[in-house]
């Protein structure tokens, strides 16, 4: 059995002087299927084991729905928040020096580090009608804890390090060369910004985005403290899945799964296109 | 005194425009919350802390979160290790899938990751009724706790490291094996320490999300108290009793594993210049 899997390897690889393809491909292949794909695979047989209807009746209800619009228009704001300030920290970050540099550097990774249930219940805290910035806001007419922009604060702060650390490293590689060469052939500084620097970096940029958006909506630990839950107008999709769950409606759980998963990955595809189109009209 | 700009360089405004807009945005989201957790949770004094900090249930709560990372860290360690030797040193049919495949969970709702090991191993699920009749619980137990909680850091350590090892290429291994090293060898003496920043990153931050994984192990957990409960599921327990201090103080120790995750990466930064910038 061992030697059977060996020859069929080395028909479908390269062969190379390293070894150890077989032992670390099978580990980790193995956990891939025992971890990821097998208990991924109960969930599409769940769903497919439900009548058409049964189906739609709970992935497609008017509170999912709504679900669903507010998981995907809250996670596209935050996107485009850390779209454009995520843009200018990297840009600060490569190109200024100020005091406090590497400080900053070390706190755009804390949305990564910090658990998701502690940034939920100090968002609520601080955009509560008692917080530092709920009651001025709430002052102002504006409430942000308990409405969907509450959860759009929560999907912003989740998705910070995404655009920061994508596109930083391409800004990095940029020759200053470059842009001074543009400059010396008569091209104005917003020629060279859009011209240069934009088509350099819109991919990795792109690519932030998607990553933060992606983020965004599964996201639940960080959204669910601050969004006040109320069915129809700030319930994040992930919460309704809960709530089946709760009710032990497996079925209806599996449902609004299926529509999620399904979601980010045409929107996974949709940035991918876009990307290799991007690619090519770079280079050509 | 004023010099004439290089073209590469923005001017003073711009400058000054850029640094206040990311000054206020980062004090906004990073700053000021980060502030609400240790004041709300010193709001009382100290005493409600150390109280809160050394309840039976948070004890039990530390204990529960400390050895979910101690078996799921690990085991994404050796996946980590294994996929991207596979990965990055050798070329095979299928190796872009490979590596989507391992970023699945990535754009996987914590939620659903939970709703997967339900579907499998939970009283409806697959193996549910076999579980039962051998008294096994993994659903609603510390081993359903463990496993949706490797789901979620699964990618981490792979991530760190794949891009990495490719830059590095093949050519020192090569030459390893060639003077006759064995495998493990040429890994723990070439590879592994032109490796190491991505190394040790993963680790941290697949131990930070570990330790304070959220909506998987929610679903998974029954936040039965001191028992299912991690730190986490804790913090919101006490916070959906209204025990805000209570609440604060443990969200502060989690606070404190995140800044000495964050620590660590800066030192880090310092003394292996050579890591680079990357992506979560």
């Amino acid at each position: 059995m061992a030697l059977a899997t060996t020859r069929k390897a080395f028909i479908w690889r390269r062969r190379t002087a390293i070894p150890g393809f077989g032992v670390t491909f099978g580990v980790a292949f193995s956990l891939l299927c025992l971890v990821v794909l097998i208990p991924l695979a109960a969930i599409v047989l769940r769903g497919a084991s439900m009548s058409p209807e049964a189906f739609v009746h709970a992935a497609f209800s008017e509170r999912a729905l709504a679900s669903y619009r507010l998981s995907v228009g809250a996670a596209a704001v935050g996107a485009c928040v850390n779209g454009v300030f995520g843009l200018a920290t990297a840009w600060a970050l490569v190109r200024y020096e100020f005091p406090g540099k590497s400080l900053l550097n070390a706190f755009v990774d804390l949305p990564f580090a910090l658990p998701t249930a502690v940034a939920g219940i100090s968002l609520a805290v601080l955009y509560g009608p008692q917080g530092w910035l709920g009651a001025p806001l709430e002052h102002l007419g504006l409430h942000v804890a308990n409405t969907p922009a509450g959860v759009a604060v929560a999907l912003t702060f989740i998705g910070l390090p995404f655009v920061v650390r994508t596109v930083e490293p391409v800004l990095r590689d940029l020759a200053l060369e470059l842009e001074e060469a543009a400059a010396t052939l008569g091209a104005t500084r917003l020629q060279t910004l859009t011209r240069v620097i934009a088509p350099a970096l819109a991919p990795a940029w792109l690519t932030g985005f998607a990553l933060a958006f992606a983020r965004g909506l599964g996201e639940y630990g960080s959204v669910i403290f601050i969004a006040g839950n109320m069915p129809y107008r700030s319930e994040i999709a992930p919460l309704l899945i809960t709530i089946e769950l709760e009710q032990f409606d497996y079925a209806s759980a599996s449902a609004i799964a299926l529509v999620m998963l399904a979601i980010s990955f045409v929107m996974l595809a949709v940035i991918n296109t876009g990307q290799s189109w991007m690619r090519r009209s770079a280079q050509g | 005194m004023s010099r004439t700009l290089r073209p590469s360089e923005d001017p003073i405004w711009l400058r000054a425009g850029v640094l206040v807009a990311v000054a206020l945005f980062m004090g906004v989201m990073i700053a000021l919350p980060l502030a609400t957790v240790f004041l709300t949770a010193l709001s009382k004094g100290i005493d409600p802390v150390i109280e809160a900090i050394t309840a039976p249930d948070a004890l039990a709560a530390v204990r529960l979160t400390l050895m979910t990372a101690a078996i799921a860290v690990p085991v994404n360690l050796v996946f980590g290790v294994c996929a991207s030797w596979a990965v990055a040193k050798h070329d095979f049919a299928g190796k872009s899938l490979l590596i989507s495949l391992i970023d699945l969970p990535f754009s996987v709702s914590p939620v659903v990751a939970g709703l997967i090991y339900v579907l499998v191993f939970g009283l409806q699920g697959w193996l549910g009724p076999w579980l039962e009749a051998h008294d096994l619980h993994i659903i609603f137990a510390a081993p359903g706790i463990v496993l949706a909680t490797i789901f979620v850091t699964f990618p981490f350590v792979a991530r760190e490291l794949i891009p990495l090892m490719e830059a590095q290429g093949v050519d020192a291994e090569e030459a390893a094996v060639s003077l006759g090293a064995s495998g493990l060898a040429t890994f723990f003496r070439v590879t592994a320490p032109n490796v190491r920043w991505g190394l040790v990153y993963g680790v941290l931050l697949c131990n930070a999300r570990a330790m304070g994984e959220f909506g998987a192990v929610s679903v998974v957990s029954g936040r039965i108290r001191g028992v299912t409960t991690t730190l986490p599921l804790h913090v919101e327990i006490l916070y959906s009793e209204y025990n805000f201090v209570g609440a604060f103080a443990v969200a502060g120790l989690l606070c404190l594993l995140a800044l000495a995750t964050l620590a660590a990466k800066a030192v880090m930064d310092l003394v292996w210049p050579e890591g680079r910038a990357h992506v979560g």
